[in-house]
């Protein structure tokens, strides 16, 4: 597939780097020289150096036979037009665009084929806002993603003291259909299905025998409103969140204040002082601290042992690994950490840092959910790109799917790969050996490690029959 | 004199068309004299031409100076207006009632200019009715701003225009522009404004008044003034639905006027809602009105609780929102209850509304830096704006409205100190001077409502004229001409 990036950023390398993996002719095109070369030195791609929205720069990159144009630069506007002039001029088939500013995204008409021509637009501040604004809600969670336009969710826990903890699988249903009767103001048919295991950082392929020790790191599915009673059984549950406290008053830091402040008590700490000014003037219910993340003072001043969840979002990595460190030590419960670099990310996690985040994990999950063959509604990047979740639509008829007709137990599935949800039209089925599969169905599965992409993504595609 | 060559000379030409446009009004009671041949012919028939030949004079001699107006000049602009046209407006009252003395008729002519409602006058029933006519017209023309006014009929004032207009409407933001032309503004808030004066004195001539009492009568209310045709005030009516009618209009002059235009232009009845200053404008005057009810009723001032709420209710309104109209005598109520009525006169109108004093929104703004700095103390590093609804208030207006309640205080004190060193008691110095200051009208003590200004010295009504005129300009724009900067080149 030949694909075009505009922008050389922070997500458009990360996204690069994704496809390239992947197998796909790239072309990137930057303003900047020095982007340009470091990503070629990198990768095996094409660039370009100029105006992504000029014509004469998106032909010398190659639009006129591209397959796919993603515009991933720090321009609203110009992300805009290159998907306009890409459909006018050069009839791009598929068009993504990065929007910014949410003024945009209130008015989705204007990415209309008639207008702007986007077919996709993508938010990565939104994203990993959105991202973070979970573990907030779930903050006994190391990871929570969305299926099904958020009816399912694929939660990831370490096992701590729950009920579930030395027991085998196979009890979780029994036991939480116990509770259910104990407590019959719960919904009916709580489920789920455990979706991978990591001991020790390495998989373990779930079976009804497995038993779950304490320290595992368990990936589950279950209905959106049924995650916080599956949590309980892994987990001894923590007191709720109620006050919040970020470091770092940039475009995801404000956007997690404006979206907290009106369920939790939020107190945003930012260096700069007009920014922090103008902050404070947009942000009706945050308090606006003008200040140093990493300055203990300061943070003994506004009470850091209790706060519940502790955000550094600078654009430090250095200082975000400081600030949350220096909060943890001075008593905050849970702290969260924005990382770019991912070999920080991998030292970090686990350790005195509950959660480091690494923002392009949290984005590239919707970008490749456009990319990639076979009908993919969504596609979310885990454990560090390691592994992947993916919901995909399974189309065609009994003859020319592999899928459809069959039940889950008889599909030859890589191995470790699982089948954990269904959603069928507008029902959430949490899936056992005997459910059978029909068409039309999202099926939600859990990748434990990229290789095995591919071969998941020929399962989906539909065939010419068998003869 | 160059000072005055250099300042004074340019308005001239400006200031002209004003005291002739002021001079035309003087037609309507002329004309009113004129039909009903009331004995005041004589006094409208000099006072008209002269007026309005004065103004001409200037008009013609200002033009050789005529020029683009700066900032300074709008500022003069307004303070000459203010104290030119009362001036003026004392012709009607000097040559009908020669007696009257200078320095009362200028009291009368401001205290109707600025809407203020302190009268020097007895006997109203007995007077002309052209000239209760031009009483209650100095409150309506005053009440809203006459500069406003002339900016709505008259496209003349260049980019001196909107310093003026600034100048005049009491309001400590002055920037909120409705229409992006200041003309169309004052055109819009002029419309409103007759508008609701055509409504209330209908509602009032139906609801039993004559036509006469209804049209002064609305005058006043509209300017939230309280000039009356009645030496008895509204309780010469003694009805129980005019009193409800005139206690709704006085709410309602109460407000914001540019809340009004924004409701009637969008149809849009959801802006009262957002407007910061009416809920505690409300709250306050009602809550109020209820709990002095309570008070006077438990003390047997009233003996009948329907009474009690009647009385108190309409006196706490007519008070609060500086109209100053009295249906009882509530200076034989209770200190504190006086005192309170004095209280709430003192800030519980809108800004730009049409009522007097520190304006609600300062007290808020006011009330917010207080708690802010409070905040501060346990957040020092924090970021606390200050907000006003949804809008954040900028440093610059919050500096202002604090130096405002310092000259406001100091003002009350120097000026009841001036009062009583001349010989009234300290009662009645204290709340003249804050009934004139806040334009609201009748004071307690010798001042009380049963009572009319008359008592006061010739420089004792001076004092008065000024206090009245500082209230109405919000003391920086009248204060600011008493600077040598101001004068300095």
């Amino acid at each position: 597939m030949k694909i075009i990036i505009l922008g050389a950023g922070q997500v458009g390398s990360n996204l690069a780097e994704h496809l390239v993996r992947e197998g796909s002719d790239l072309t990137v095109v930057d303003l900047e020289a020095e982007k340009l070369a470091a990503l070629q030195e990198r990768f095996d791609l094409r660039t370009v150096r100029g105006q992504a929205s000029h014509p004469s720069i998106l032909r010398l990159a190659g639009a006129d036979d591209a397959d796919m144009l993603v515009a991933v630069t720090l321009n609203d506007e110009t992300n805009m037009l290159a998907c306009k002039l890409a459909g006018t001029l050069f009839n791009i088939p598929t068009k993504i665009a990065r929007i910014r500013s949410q003024d945009y995204m209130r008015h989705p008409e204007l990415f209309a084929p008639e207008h702007f021509n986007v077919d996709h637009v993508i938010s990565p501040e939104q994203e990993v806002t959105d991202y973070l604004r979970r573990l907030i809600d779930y903050p006994e969670a190391l990871q929570v993603v969305d299926f099904a336009g958020g009816r399912i969710r694929l939660v990831a826990v370490k096992a701590h003291g729950g009920f579930m903890v030395g027991h085998a699988l196979k009890h979780l249903r029994e036991h939480m259909h116990l509770m259910f009767r104990e407590h019959p103001q719960a919904r009916t048919g709580i489920d789920a299905r455990v979706a991978a295991i990591y001991r020790h950082d390495r998989a373990i392929v779930p079976q009804g025998d497995t038993i779950i020790q304490e320290g595992d790191e368990v990936f589950f599915l279950a209905a959106t409103e049924h995650i916080r009673a599956v949590m309980k059984e892994m987990r001894r549950s923590d007191q709720g969140v109620r006050r919040v406290m970020i470091a770092g008053g940039g475009n995801i830091g404000s956007r997690l204040a404006k979206n907290l402040e009106r369920d939790y008590q939020v107190k945003l700490i930012e260096r700069g002082k007009k920014h922090a000014e103008a902050l404070s003037h947009e942000l009706e219910h945050t308090l606006v601290l003008c200040g140093n993340g990493t300055d203990e003072d300061l943070l003994l001043e506004e009470n850091v042992e209790d706060i519940d969840v502790f955000c550094a979002l600078t654009n430090d990595d250095e200082d975000n690994i400081m600030a949350s460190l220096l909060a943890k030590r001075l008593g905050a419960r849970k702290v969260i950490a924005l990382i770019n670099r991912s070999t920080y990310v991998d030292l970090l996690q686990g350790g005195e840092i509950d959660i480091a985040l690494s923002p392009a994990q949290a984005t590239i999950g919707p970008l490749l959910t456009h990319i990639r063959r076979g009908h993919m509604a969504v596609v979310h990047s885990l454990r560090r790109g390691a592994a992947e979740a993916l919901e995909a639509v399974v189309h065609g008829d009994a003859q020319s799917s592999k899928l459809i007709g069959r039940r889950i137990g008889e599909i030859k599935l890589p191995e470790g790969v699982s089948i954990g949800a269904i959603l069928r039209r507008d029902e959430v089925i949490i899936v056992h050996h005997d459910t059978h599969i029909e068409a039309e169905d999202h099926l939600i599965l859990f990748v434990p490690n990229k290789r095995m992409i591919p071969k998941v993504e020929k399962l989906f595609q539909v065939g010419l029959g068998f003869f | 004199m160059p000072v005055m060559r250099r300042r004074v000379f340019p308005i001239l030409h400006v200031l002209g068309m004003i005291v002739m446009v002021f001079g035309l009004s003087m037609l309507a009671p002329l004309l009113l004299a004129e039909l009903t041949r009331d004995g005041a012919q004589r006094a409208y028939d000099l006072a008209a031409p002269i007026t309005i030949g004065s103004g001409l004079v200037l008009w013609l001699g200002g033009r050789h100076w005529r020029r683009e107006l700066k900032t300074r000049d709008g500022i003069l602009l307004v303070v000459l207006t203010w104290t030119l046209l009362p001036a003026f407006a004392t012709l009607p009252l000097l040559l009908h009632m020669p007696g009257l003395g200078v320095a009362d008729a200028y009291f009368e002519a401001m205290s109707g200019l600025t809407a203020t409602g302190a009268t020097v006058l007895s006997g109203l029933d007995d007077l002309p009715p052209s000239i209760n006519l031009w009483r209650a017209q100095l409150h309506w023309l005053g009440g809203l701003g006459i500069i406003v006014l002339v900016t709505a009929v008259l496209p003349l004032l260049g980019v001196g225009g909107r310093q003026m207009f600034k100048s005049e409407t009491p309001t400590p933001m002055k920037d909120t522009k409705l229409t992006p032309r200041m003309a169309e503004t004052a055109k819009g808030l002029w419309l409103v404004y007759v508008m609701l004066t055509s409504v209330c004195i209908t509602v009032l001539w139906v609801l039993g008044m004559s036509f006469f009492d209804a049209v002064v009568h609305a005058f006043s209310i509209m300017g939230l003034g309280g000039f009356s045709s009645h030496d008895a005030s509204m309780g010469y009516f003694d009805s129980i639905p005019l009193e409800i009618a005139v206690a709704v209009f006085a709410l309602l002059a109460g407000i914001n006027f540019a809340t009004h235009f924004a409701a009637l232009r969008g149809r849009r009845w959801g802006v009262y809602r957002h407007d910061p200053e009416i809920r505690w404008y409300l709250s306050f005057v009602l809550l109020s009105g209820l709990a002095l009810a309570l008070l006077l009723w438990q003390r047997d001032v009233f003996l009948d609780l329907s009474d009690a709420l009647r009385y108190t209710l309409f006196n706490t309104i007519s008070v609060a929102t500086t109209l100053g109209f009295a249906t009882t005598d509530y200076g034989q109520w209770p200190f504190f209850a006086g005192l309170w009525l004095m209280f709430l006169c003192s800030f519980s109108t809108s800004a730009g509304s049409t009522g007097g004093g520190i304006k609600m929104m300062r007290a808020i703004l006011l009330f917010k830096q207080v708690y802010r700095e409070l905040e501060r103390l346990v957040h020092p590093d924090a970021r606390i704006p200050m907000r006003l609804g949804r809008e954040v208030v900028p440093n610059k207006i919050v500096y202002a409205v604090l130096a405002f309640m310092f000259i406001y205080v100091a003002s009350i004190v120097t000026l009841s100190f001036a009062l009583s060193f001349t010989g009234l008691d300290v009662l009645t110095s204290f709340s003249a001077v804050v009934g004139c200051i806040n334009n609201t009208g009748p004071g307690l003590g010798q001042v009380g409502p049963a009572t009319t200004y008359a008592v006061l010295t010739d420089f004792q009504a001076w004092v008065c004229s000024f206090a009245m005129l500082l209230g109405r300009l919000e003391l920086f724009t009248l204060l600011v001409v008493l600077t040598p900067a101001f004068w300095r080149r």
